[in-house]
């Protein structure tokens, strides 16, 4: 349904309606645009990929870049992606945006465990996805997908407005691609998947590699004996 | 260029020094050095005497330096005059055995609190006499102090980079496997995370706050709330934190908390060759790269002790002076939404803004992270196109769009009702907590480092040091309209005047020779001056790179400006100080 010309008047709309319509299924003229032949996986996607409404969430340089990509330019409410909610209550996507520093990670985990299911995660930039260039730093995590999962890497330091859209629109294309019967969230029994959140110790600890630091520890106090040798 | 303690004026205040201070007081006589020694048990004594009869009212800068080889710890302190001039640099040196004591100077600048706080987080040095020392940057019960020497981080490869050990055969290894945890982490060995107690880190912080008497109005008993803000709170900008203690809806005592975007850019700066700092210093205040290019350039030129190249020097000063613009068009805007415009006017402010970055993508190749200067000058030259652009910006554009913004928002009645006397610093207080840029400026001090200590070729141009007398909200937005047509003004005079020629003027060279020794460059940055120390030992980094960041030390009038204020003034008293997360915490 690609064309070059002027849509016409009339038409207007009709990529979107045929993004809902499923292909092979002619609809008379009469009625086009008041009945959609369709599946209820394409429905639900179409309503949930067309209002992504983001946890407003800013941690460093990649979130000015965030804003900009909101503002007069760029504008991303044309993808339906403006509405920023301060609560992560309210919010479909986490834009990780900037360096996850160990002081600041377990405020991020739990708010990605007080967002509601479906939820997605972007990681912003070259810190948020791997450390960047403060990887070595001793307050860094070298990327935020250590402690939560990761839909979407936007490259970049920081990525463009364009880049986060890009990535944005990607985040869409994956969630096209989801159906009800089979998302984690409807299945019986399994509800959102709880994060344990890390804690500040003398260093960073996470809950879940506890026996492994255990270990570790246990091991560098008392080096085995070939080691030694 | 700044230069130290000038020669005619040495040997007078040096008569002045020993006479009054005998055999406690000694010129720094290490090549490459300048300023004072001064004996730990008679600082406070010499501090005083510096403000009162020397008359060095602004202590800009503290910091402490680490000299492992020598078995020493330094604090370098930095005292201007508010009228202008050179800096009064005195220095304390303790030997380096635990525990490191030096007395605080708090009494006499209380602006020293935060900066004193971070020399105790990160070199352990207790300061005596400081009421609240506490960690500032990093946590509560975090293990060691990282910026010294003897202290390696956990993913810790070599002293100086590039790192040998990355690429063996052409493969790249990765950080995590050389790490016994695989991971960013260190503990001690045999440390068990189950048998570890886990101590509050928060409680010294609450602690500090409680020490307030409650006290009865009327008879009826009050009692106080604890209110947390932030860090993920949408009008801190960024990650910053603050606990307020409330009685009923007026603050009654404020803390901030800060440190979730402690990047550790020090601790990498000395593990950086000195040219390779130049893009970390991009993402200090990345609102502002090109200023923050400018103040880590000059110290290293001192130090190299090199001339920058007339072109160059006209091409900073332009860039400096977008850069100011664009800044106070964000500021004003996030301002205006954190009194409840949301978002218009920072719509309006946007607009501008990308017109400025587009002249900073088309010079430095990158709208935000220009990485632009080099020692010297600067790495490209301004192409025609993007000359042209910056012409009709400050020609025609800008003057328009600031008288725009001036005629739509300062006569606005919710704006002038919300800032009219609310957060009142008074030109005393701002002298002593150490304030500087627009803040101390709304005070009524007319204290610009452009006019006060003229580095580049500021002297060149004409311009007011823009001032206010009231120092509330509304001259702190008023005042950043005023320096945003001021800044027009020098851009004016520069695009007249800029010549043709070479653009760097020594051969550029990613391995730069740095001869030993210590200097401080210092610029005057949209939020205040930002000033870099940086040490260098003639090796290929630096032995001390510290950052003098305004957003940080302006901070540090937060609870003054806040007390006996309502809550709902609490974001934009934050606001108008235009703080900026990656330079508070760096």
């Amino acid at each position: 349904m690609t064309s070059s010309e002027p849509r016409p008047r009339e038409n207007q709309g009709k990529e979107s309606r045929d993004r809902l319509n499923l292909p092979g299924y002619e609809i008379p003229p009469e009625m086009d645009g008041q009945i959609a032949i369709t599946t209820l996986d394409r429905v639900y996607n179409f309503g949930r990929r067309s209002s992504l409404w983001p946890l407003m969430f800013g941690l460093a340089c990649c979130a000015i870049e965030m804003i900009c990509a909101q503002a007069s330019r760029y504008d991303m409410s044309r993808f339906g992606m403006e509405v920023m909610r301060p609560s992560p209550r309210q919010s479909d996507v986490m834009i990780v945006a900037g360096t996850v520093t160990k002081k600041m990670v377990p405020a991020i985990v739990r708010l990605f465990n007080q967002m509601p299911e479906p939820k997605y995660v972007i990681a912003m930039g070259a810190c948020a996805s791997g450390g960047g260039p403060f990887k070595e730093g001793y307050n860094v995590v070298a990327g935020v997908d250590k402690f939560i999962p990761v839909d979407v890497y936007v490259p970049g330091c920081p990525p463009t407005p364009q880049a986060l859209v890009a990535g944005m629109i990607k985040l869409q294309e994956k969630i096209d691609k989801q159906s009800l019967s089979q998302v984690r969230w409807y299945r019986k029994g399994a509800d959102s998947v709880e994060i344990p959140v890390p804690f500040l110790g003398p260093d960073l600890i996470d809950p879940r590699n506890i026996p492994h630091i255990k270990a570790k520890s246990a091991e560098l106090a008392n080096p085995p004996a070939a080691e030694n040798a | 260029m700044t230069t130290p303690v000038s020669e005619t004026k040495l040997e007078p205040l040096g008569e002045r020094l020993a006479a009054r201070f005998p055999g406690a007081v000694g010129a720094d006589t290490r090549p490459g050095y300048s300023g004072w020694v001064v004996e730990a048990a008679r600082l406070i004594e010499f501090a005083t005497f510096v403000r009162d009869e020397l008359g060095y009212d602004l202590l800009s800068s503290l910091t402490a330096v680490d000299y492992l080889p020598e078995g020493r710890m330094e604090v370098v302190y930095h005292a201007y005059k508010t009228t202008g001039g050179p800096a009064l640099v005195f220095k304390v040196q303790v030997p380096r055995v635990d525990p490191v004591e030096v007395p605080s100077v708090i009494s006499i600048w209380p602006g020293v609190d935060f900066q004193e706080r971070e020399a105790w987080d990160l070199f352990g040095i207790k300061f005596i006499g400081h009421p609240d020392l506490r960690r500032i940057l990093m946590w509560e019960g975090f293990e060691g102090h990282p910026m010294r020497k003897d202290w390696k981080e956990a993913f810790y490869e070599e002293e100086v980079k590039p790192f040998k050990s990355r690429w063996p055969d052409g493969n790249h290894v990765y950080a995590e496997q050389k790490n016994p945890y695989g991971d960013n982490i260190m503990f001690k060995p045999g440390f068990d995370p189950e048998k570890w107690t886990p101590t509050d880190p928060e409680e010294l912080l609450y602690a500090s706050l409680k020490n307030y008497q409650a006290e009865s109005k009327d008879g009826i008993k009050t009692d106080q709330v604890l209110v947390n803000l932030g860090p993920q709170h949408p009008s801190t900008h960024g990650v910053f934190r603050v606990v307020v203690m409330l009685d009923g809806e007026t603050i009654v005592r404020l803390k901030p908390v800060m440190g979730y975007l402690h990047r550790n850019h020090e601790k990498i700066g000395e593990r950086n060759t000195f040219l390779l700092n130049m893009p970390y210093t991009d993402r200090l205040d990345y609102f502002n790269s090109m200023s923050n290019n400018w103040g880590y350039s000059m110290a290293v030129e001192k130090l190299m002790g090199i001339q920058v190249a007339e072109r160059a020097e006209y091409i900073r000063v332009i860039m400096a002076e977008l850069s100011r613009i664009q800044n106070h068009l964000v500021l004003i805007g996030t301002l205006l939404s954190d009194l409840g415009a949301f978002f218009t006017p920072a719509l309006y402010a946007f607009e501008e803004r990308e017109l400025i970055l587009d002249v900073f993508a088309a010079t430095a190749g990158s709208r935000m992270m220009c990485n632009y200067h080099r020692f010297g000058g600067v790495v490209r030259d301004i192409p025609a196109e993007a000359l042209q652009k910056i012409k009709d910006l400050s020609f025609e554009r800008l003057p328009r769009k600031i008288e725009e913004f001036d005629r739509l928002l300062t006569e606005n009645e919710i704006l002038v009702s919300r800032c009219k006397g609310v957060g009142v610093l008074s030109g005393e207080d701002a002298v002593a907590y150490s304030m500087v840029g627009p803040m101390l400026r709304a005070s009524g001090v007319p204290y610009d480092v452009r006019r006060a200590d003229p580095y580049g070729i500021y002297e060149r141009f004409e311009f007011d040091v823009a001032v206010r007398y009231n120092g509330d909200l509304m001259d702190r937005y008023l005042i950043r309209i005023d320096e945003m047509r001021q800044s027009v003004r020098i851009l004016q005079q520069a695009i007249k005047q800029i010549p043709a020629g070479p653009i760097v003027s020594v051969k550029p060279q990613y391995q730069v020779r740095v001869p030993a020794g210590e200097a401080y460059g210092r610029v005057e940055g949209p939020k205040g001056e930002l000033g870099f120390y940086v040490i260098s030992t003639g090796k290929p980094t630096p032995w001390r790179y510290h950052v003098r960041a305004p957003s940080f030390i302006n901070l540090t009038a937060l609870e003054k400006m806040c007390e006996g204020e309502k809550i709902a003034d609490f974001v934009a008293i934050l606001g108008a100080i235009d703080i900026v997360l990656g330079e508070t915490d760096r």
